[in-house]
């Protein structure tokens, strides 16, 4: 028999056998009989009037067979499509678009090169439009609109919090400071781009739809209730989501290729393959962040923090086609008050339609907590810097204690457990924070600049209690089902859906630790919607809070039937048997005992009389309440003055995520994310110019990190268990996408604090800090 | 758009195909030949998923022309494993833990072998530098250099032994 391998094991992913034969089953791997290809034509304008579309010259081309435009799917009323916020968004346009690379014409071809000949060929007559980019200005009156069938740019306006008490908190405070911050438009840029292979049966009705999503279950909903009246019936369609390469929030949203697949399909009545490539990717799809925040922090005369104020503008292209709880249009975006005690806060934010891609997604996020974290983290420094008092001591003196928890916040949430003191002590040891200072004072008198950057983040994650989570008013449960086989080996199948966090592995060892059978026995399943149990799927650091709970749950109730048997084969009464893990032994006799194998072969061959025979149970788990992981993270930095590239020395992130299934597969989610944390930090932004052009749509442009730039990462770890989890888990792979962009921005100023820098926005390139530099007057130059 | 007979030795194997001149490597080892295991990521050589060894060189396949491979020997992801025995590199990455999603994999794991090749004792920074054609977004890539050392230590260990 191998290791059961339960909770707090290193074992070896299951997933990888098939990765590294190169055996994985991507999305652009699969290949149906009669399989065709869609290629898509999209708008060089940001904003247009669409005058003509001439497809004659396009369908002389050898393999092109059809195309599908917006007029086209207006005779069925599916040429929109509802976001996931509620809003509406183009499938095809039948008048104007609304931003680059917005799609136009769908091409059918027999192959993808036929398909992108096709595209080529396609002549598209546009009259350009006024374009607003900039929300500021979107928002102002007369603004160039961006939506026909709204009365404004701007979408919403959404505030929290006490305005009234926290002006008379600013009145009061000793100290103020006010930044405006802002978090760029960024992108998640899997190495997998976006793809769907939609497959029509005319004759059964039935949709069978490959897709790369990480919520499954809810696009299969979603598509029945938006062409129901077109023949397309929930129990006719079946979404599976093969090996995703890579999602971080860009695989929830529905894009409008997945749909023009599916309406071409059934027009054609054949399987139809549409993929991404790179540019259409990073220009059309999944952007996230984009939040102007203007934030203000007050102090008392001892250092503690009174009052927050934050005033926010929201991009959001043009629909809002983020994929936030329903209830928070903002997401969680009102964590902003972070891992500190105090109780007089206001926060306000409005959305703003622009000329760009619908969004944003939240990448590595649970919805807006990287602004938020981002907001309150460098309010934090700036405030511990202008009462020159030392960063780590103001956090310390200002966190919440760990006897305050639950923790209720000033907008409300209540924080299940944390000791931020700890975390941040472990932190200053692992990288010798005074040392370092005493360092940095020195290298400063040479006119060095090293800089020492911290932050301290509160996450919140595991969404959501259905009492305030829904997507499209679909409760944000999850789900396992559990069946052990008569030979003791079990299947698992979550609602859920792992883009390479493992869940293959993690969840089996999640029920290998609750029955005792061997996580290498327990086949764990997600993505296809014919067999897993319902759920939500994967973002925003929930699968292990909700479906992983979902899975300790089953295996409790399978755990009960178990004891049922046993006592049964045991000629014991139920409450005179005691569980060790994996078998249940009469109280008082340990040698009168059956294994959970014992038992699993009698609930098939010897089951008692009365008792259902098999051995399986179905959980969905309503969590109580979110969890908050949180970690305190320094970072060190040295800026070249001859060039002002920022030179990340040293990084060390201390996370507490609570109770750690795998910890070389936490590891490794931490490692990714800080790297993504890195990322936008210091390299990535999707810019635009002012007619709406996107710089670089191509990875020659947006730079993502190669193993050279990134650092050198020094993880450490707390355990606080979380209390309302079945097994004190809180979920980890955001944590360090959200907490690494302050600690590197606070160590940038940290170093050029004393030039007069208070604040420099993120990306924090060699350009900008050569500017800030010469501005300053502490550039080297020849 | 002129059809081309070529000849190529993929995986060992040898194999043949009548090809427009336009397609792709990658289309060719993918689609005609189902080897899906090496993987397109973007369309301007940047991101290396699709590396394959071309006459042991790691090239991307997303930027030669199947006409260009003509004669020449690729090895692709599925021929690393010999005789049921695993690639060290490919034993490296499951044991150090250096892959997330996977979808780079392959491609990381064929610049490994070609950079252990050329350099069968690399520094960190060599290593680092050697797979800095390769992208990943999982990983942050310190596992897959240690990955890599784990295959560079096992390949010693085999070379130092005799046959």
């Amino acid at each position: 028999m191998p290791d059961v391998n339960g909770l707090g094991h290193s074992m070896r992913r299951k997933e990888d056998p098939r990765f590294i034969r190169g055996q994985g089953n991507y999305i652009d791997d699969l290949k149906l009989p009669g399989m065709l290809w869609l290629d898509i034509v999209r708008s060089p304008y940001a904003h247009a009037r669409i005058k003509n579309i001439d497809t004659s010259k396009a369908a002389k081309i050898p393999g092109v067979l059809g195309f599908v435009t917006g007029r086209d799917l207006e005779k069925y009323n599916l040429h929109w499509m509802p976001t996931l916020m509620s809003d509406q968004q183009m499938v095809l346009p039948t008048d104007t678009v609304k931003y680059q690379s917005q799609e136009v014409v769908g091409v059918i071809a027999a192959d993808r090169y036929a398909a992108a000949d096709g595209v080529a060929a396609v002549e598209v007559d546009y009259e350009p439009l006024p374009v607003v980019v900039d929300p500021h200005q979107a928002l102002q009156p007369g603004a160039v609109k961006v939506r026909d069938d709204k009365d404004s740019n701007r979408i919403w306006h959404w505030e929290v919090g006490d305005p009234a008490a926290t002006a008379q908190a600013f009145a009061q405070a000793a100290t103020v400071v006010k930044e405006k911050i802002y978090i760029p438009r960024i992108h998640v840029a899997s190495i997998e781009t976006c793809g769907c292979v939609a497959d029509w049966d005319a004759a059964n009705k039935h949709l069978t739809l490959y897709m790369t999503t990480q919520a499954p279950h809810a696009i299969r909903t979603v598509l029945a209730l938006v062409a129901g009246h077109v023949g397309l019936s929930e129990e006719n369609i079946r979404v599976v989501s093969p090996d995703i390469g890579g999602g971080f929030g860009g695989k929830v949203p529905v894009y409008p290729g997945y749909v023009i697949a599916v309406a071409a399909s059934v027009l054609l009545g054949k399987p139809i393959k549409w993929i991404e490539d790179r540019s259409e990717n990073l220009a059309a799809d999944s952007f996230a962040r984009d939040y102007h925040i203007t934030a203000e922090l007050a102090a008392d005369k001892d250092g503690r923090i009174t009052a927050m104020r934050m005033d926010t503008v929201a991009d959001h292209g043009y629909s809002d086609a983020q994929a936030a709880p329903s209830k928070f249009p903002a997401g969680l975006f009102h964590i902003a008050t972070g891992s500190y005690d105090f109780q007089t806060a206001y926060l306000a934010v409005d959305a703003a339609y622009t000329n760009k891609p619908p969004g944003g997604v939240a990448y590595r996020c649970s919805f807006r907590v990287t602004e938020a974290v981002h907001a309150i983290e460098r309010m934090v420094d700036i405030l511990a810097h202008e009462r020159g008092e030392d960063p780590a001591a103001f956090r310390m003196k200002n966190f919440i204690k760990p006897e305050q928890f639950p923790y209720k916040s000033a907008f409300g949430w209540e924080y299940d457990s944390g000791d931020y003191h700890k975390a941040l002590r472990l932190a200053m040891d692992m990288i010798g924070y005074e040392d370092l200072r005493r360092e940095q004072a020195e290298k400063r008198a040479r006119g060095e600049l090293m800089g020492i950057g911290l932050s301290s983040f509160t996450e919140i994650v595991g969404a959501g209690p259905s009492k305030h989570f829904d997507i499209l008013g679909i409760k944000m449960f999850d789900s396992c089902e559990l069946r052990v086989h008569p030979t003791g080996k079990a299947i698992a199948r979550f609602g859920t859906k792992s883009q390479g966090q493992g869940h293959e592995t993690t969840y089996a060892q999640i029920i290998a630790e609750e029955l005792g059978i061997p996580a290498e026995h327990i086949k764990v399943e997600e993505g296809d919607t014919d067999t897993a149990p319902y759920g939500l799927g994967t973002y925003a650091s929930r699968s292990t809070p909700t479906a992983g709970a979902a899975g300790a749950l089953a295996a409790r109730k399978v755990r009960d039937k178990a004891r049922k048997i046993a006592a049964h084969l045991l000629e014991a009464a139920e409450e005179d048997l005691v569980w060790e893990r994996g078998k249940f032994h009469v109280k008082g006799a340990p040698g009168r005992s059956k294994t959970i194998q014992d038992i699993a072969l009698a609930a098939y061959t010897n089951h008692p009389q009365g008792l259902e025979a098999g051995l399986e149970a179905v959980h969905y788990y309503d969590p109580p309440n979110l969890t908050y992981p949180f970690g305190s993270y320094i970072c060190v930095v040295d800026i070249d003055r001859g060039t002002g590239q920022v030179q990340v020395r040293r990084f060390v992130a201390v996370d507490d995520c609570g109770v750690r299934i795998n910890p070389m597969i936490v590891e490794g989610q931490i490692h990714g994310g800080l790297t993504q944390g890195f990322a936008p930090a210091l390299m990535e932004e999707m810019q635009y110019d002012e007619n709406g052009n996107l710089y670089g749509g191509t990875f020659m442009d947006y730079m993502v990190p190669t193993a050279v730039e990134s650092p050198k990462w020094e993880v450490g770890e707390t355990v606080t268990p979380s209390p309302h989890h079945p097994f004190g888990a809180k979920g980890v792979g955001e944590s360090p996408t959200v907490g690494a962009p302050p600690a590197i921005a606070n160590a940038v100023v940290d170093a050029l604090w004393h030039l007069g820098v208070r604040h420099v926005d993120i990306p924090l390139t060699a350009p900008k800090i050569w500017e800030l530099l010469k501005r300053h007057g502490a550039a080297l130059e020849e | 758009m002129s059809t081309h007979h070529i000849q190529l030795t993929v995986n060992g194997q040898v194999r043949a195909a009548d090809v427009p001149a336009r397609l792709l490597l990658v289309h060719l080892i993918r689609d005609n030949f189902d080897l899906t295991g090496t993987h397109i990521g973007c369309d301007t050589t940047s991101c290396g998923a699709c590396t394959v060894l071309l006459n042991g060189k790691p090239v991307k396949a997303c930027t030669v022309l199947a006409v260009q491979a003509d004669g020449a020997d690729v090895l692709t992801v599925e021929g690393l494993e010999q005789g049921g025995q695993l690639h060290p590199v490919q034993e490296g990455f499951t044991a150090k833990h250096g892959l997330q999603c996977g979808f780079c994999t392959p491609g990381m794991m064929l610049t490994a072998v070609a950079l252990l090749r050329a350099n069968p004792d690399p520094t960190e920074d060599e290593i680092r530098w050697g797979i800095s054609g390769n992208l990943c977004r999982c990983t942050g890539y310190m596992n897959i250099v240690k990955a890599i050392q784990y295959a560079a230590e096992k390949l010693q260990v085999q070379e130092a032994q005799p046959a």
